[in-house]
């Protein structure tokens, strides 16, 4: 595991303030199956250190199978997924998945991994749960907590390692509308900060536009289409050029049912 | 309204009583001792029964040697205690009833852990525990005493054959049942091997695995109590059935009381079990 420093300075300015930490991802021809099902059948694809990618598609595309071959959790069953350097990989879920028997600060420390009982693991735990809101609820037990502050907790536990690529598979999916929206701000604003590389899952596609810099869509099994977005941030949510791209990938995702007319849209 | 009232009490029924309660609150002196009544709230019945009893005794109306009354029992048990009797029974029923736990008890939470953790020793073994586990073990009473004699081994393993079933099963099913979700996200953050038995698996478990210790305990006794009435020379069991046989009911009661007062011991050693190690858990939450 990498251990990369990361100077903040409140000095600078513009676009992300620190050094990179993100690390670039190169996928070739990568193939899953399951039995006969074949759910990923050759997907090319470069992402930029850095970068946020939003995924979305039809439900059973693949998408949660393209997360967890990224981490590795999973093999492919061929081609190959390339990362320009070694570095933490971590996932996060539509369920927080935090241990119910281990407070808020032991949970995040779980993130260090064995470097959980070196000297600075507490203060690291600390900033971590700084970063996401909940300083002061690190003795809380995880039962205590929101669904949204669970979620916080998970990312803390996610970004303490400060890894380099983190995949987020539908995280918010389970959160109500405004809980949502602050946790999209919030997911923005550290991946400003700390700048991994992010791909997110979704089935939300205003969430895909509003985080992303690229938005793939996955369909039978392939990349349909690589979309890039180029609009400042923080998006304002309902401005015309995030409406008219929106309509253009429902366009397509909906289009896949063939028996609907055209009209539907 | 009037259809209504025949159906489940709604809303404003419920608002009606919690209003009574309030109201009975506020009566002076009432309200100052709430934490203390409520704490003696579980000892009513039980006083009741016994100044009950105590008034029936006094009055005649129960034969002293049909069912003596609770002034007679307690005189006996201090007859007992300063004779030391009564400690001896109790520790000799107690070296048991502990040794049997730990040797039964830890059989079964060996068992457990491998099946649950192993396949194969599942395949292997957890059928055949399954159909031994079918015989009720005090079947085995006439055996044990033809293998044993009344020697202390014939108790200890009846307990242990006892305890062993609900610990075993209550192990093996808390492992199994453990969130899969959170298996993969610890082996996702590189936890693996005894880590993440120590971290995930066994607390996972907990909950379970102390189920089956509350069962066990409550076997354990009722073991104790067939064996010792059936094959031994000490132990608060032997201590009744001598009694019995000298016409001294007084002392057959005070036993049945002690075992009462151990079974209720072994409960809170459980309760404390579970409020130390279950704190996380919103079931277990101090109330
Ligand atoms: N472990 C597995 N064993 C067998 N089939 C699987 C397995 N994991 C996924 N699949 C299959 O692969 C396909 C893609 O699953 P995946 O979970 O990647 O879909 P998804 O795009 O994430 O869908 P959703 O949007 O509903 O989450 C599905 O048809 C699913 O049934
Ligand atoms: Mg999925």
């Amino acid at each position: 595991m990498t251990a990369i420093t990361i100077a903040r300075d409140p000095m600078a300015v513009g676009e992300p303030t620190a050094p990179r930490r993100g690390v670039g991802i190169a996928l070739l021809g990568v193939r899953r199956s399951f039995g006969p099902r074949e759910v990923l059948r050759g997907i090319d694809l470069a992402v930029e250190a850095g970068q946020f990618v939003a995924v979305v598609g039809p439900s059973g595309c693949g998408k949660s199978t393209l997360l967890r071959l990224l981490n590795g959790i999973d093999a492919p069953d061929g081609g190959r997924i390339a990362f320009e350097r070694p570095t933490a990989a971590r996932i996060m879920f539509q369920e927080a998945r935090l241990l119910p028997w281990a407070r808020v600060a032991d949970n995040v420390a779980v993130g260090l991994g064995p470097r959980r009982k070196e000297p600075g693991a507490p203060a690291r735990v600390l900033e971590a749960l700084a970063a996401v809101g909940l300083s002061g609820r690190e003795a809380d037990w995880p039962a205590a907590l929101s669904g949204g502050q669970r979620q916080r907790v998970a990312l803390a536990r996610a970004l303490v390692s400060e890894p380099g690529f983190l995949a987020l598979d539908e995280p918010f999916g389970a959160l109500d509308a405004l809980t949502r929206i602050g946790m999209q701000s919030l997911l923005e604003r550290v991946w400003r900060e700390q700048g991994f590389t992010a791909v997110l899952v979704t089935h939300d596609v205003s969430e895909a536009l509003a985080l992303a810099d690229r938005v793939l869509l996955i369909e039978e099994g392939r990349i349909a289409l690589d979309l890039p977005v180029d609009l400042p941030r923080p998006r304002r949510r309902g401005s015309v050029a995030l409406a008219a791209l929106e309509e253009r990938i429902l366009r397509i995702l909906l289009r896949q049912d063939r028996d609907q007319p055209d009209y539907m849209i | 309204m009037t259809n209504e009232s025949h159906a489940l009490p709604g809303p404003g029924a419920l608002a009606g009583v919690s209003a009574a309660r309030r109201r009975l609150r506020a009566l002076p002196g009432v309200a100052a001792s709430a934490p203390l009544r409520q704490a003696l709230v579980p000892w009513l019945l039980p006083i009741a029964l016994v100044v009950a009893w105590q008034a029936a005794a006094s009055l005649g109306l129960l034969r002293s040697n049909v069912l003596p009354g609770p002034a007679s029992v307690l005189a006996a048990g201090w007859r007992l205690t300063l004779s030391g009797e009564l400690a001896d029974h109790i520790a000799a029923s107690t070296a048991r009833a502990v040794a049997g736990l730990v040797v039964g008890g830890g059989l079964g939470f060996a068992l457990g852990l491998l099946n649950g953790l192993s396949r194969s020793g599942e395949r292997l073994l957890d059928s055949s525990i399954q159909m031994v586990r079918t015989i009720p073990h005090l079947a085995l009473v006439p055996l044990v005493i033809l293998w044993f004699g009344i020697d202390e081994e014939a108790k200890l393993f009846l307990v242990a054959l006892g305890v062993l079933f609900p610990v075993y099963v209550n192990t093996f099913h808390g492992i199994r049942t453990v969130d899969a979700q959170l298996l993969e996200m610890a082996r996702s953050y590189g936890m693996g091997g005894l880590e993440l038995f120590r971290r995930v698996v066994l607390p996972g478990a907990l909950p379970s695995i102390l189920v089956g210790l509350r069962y066990a305990l409550g076997i354990m006794w009722l073991t104790l109590i067939v064996a010792e009435t059936i094959a031994a020379r000490s132990g608060i069991g032997y201590l009744a059935m001598n009694a019995r046989e000298f016409m001294l009911v007084d002392v057959v009661i005070l036993a049945i009381l002690v075992y009462a007062l151990l079974g209720k011991l072994a409960d809170v050693v459980v309760r404390t079990l579970e409020r130390r190690f279950l704190a996380w858990h919103p079931g277990f939450r101090d109330a």
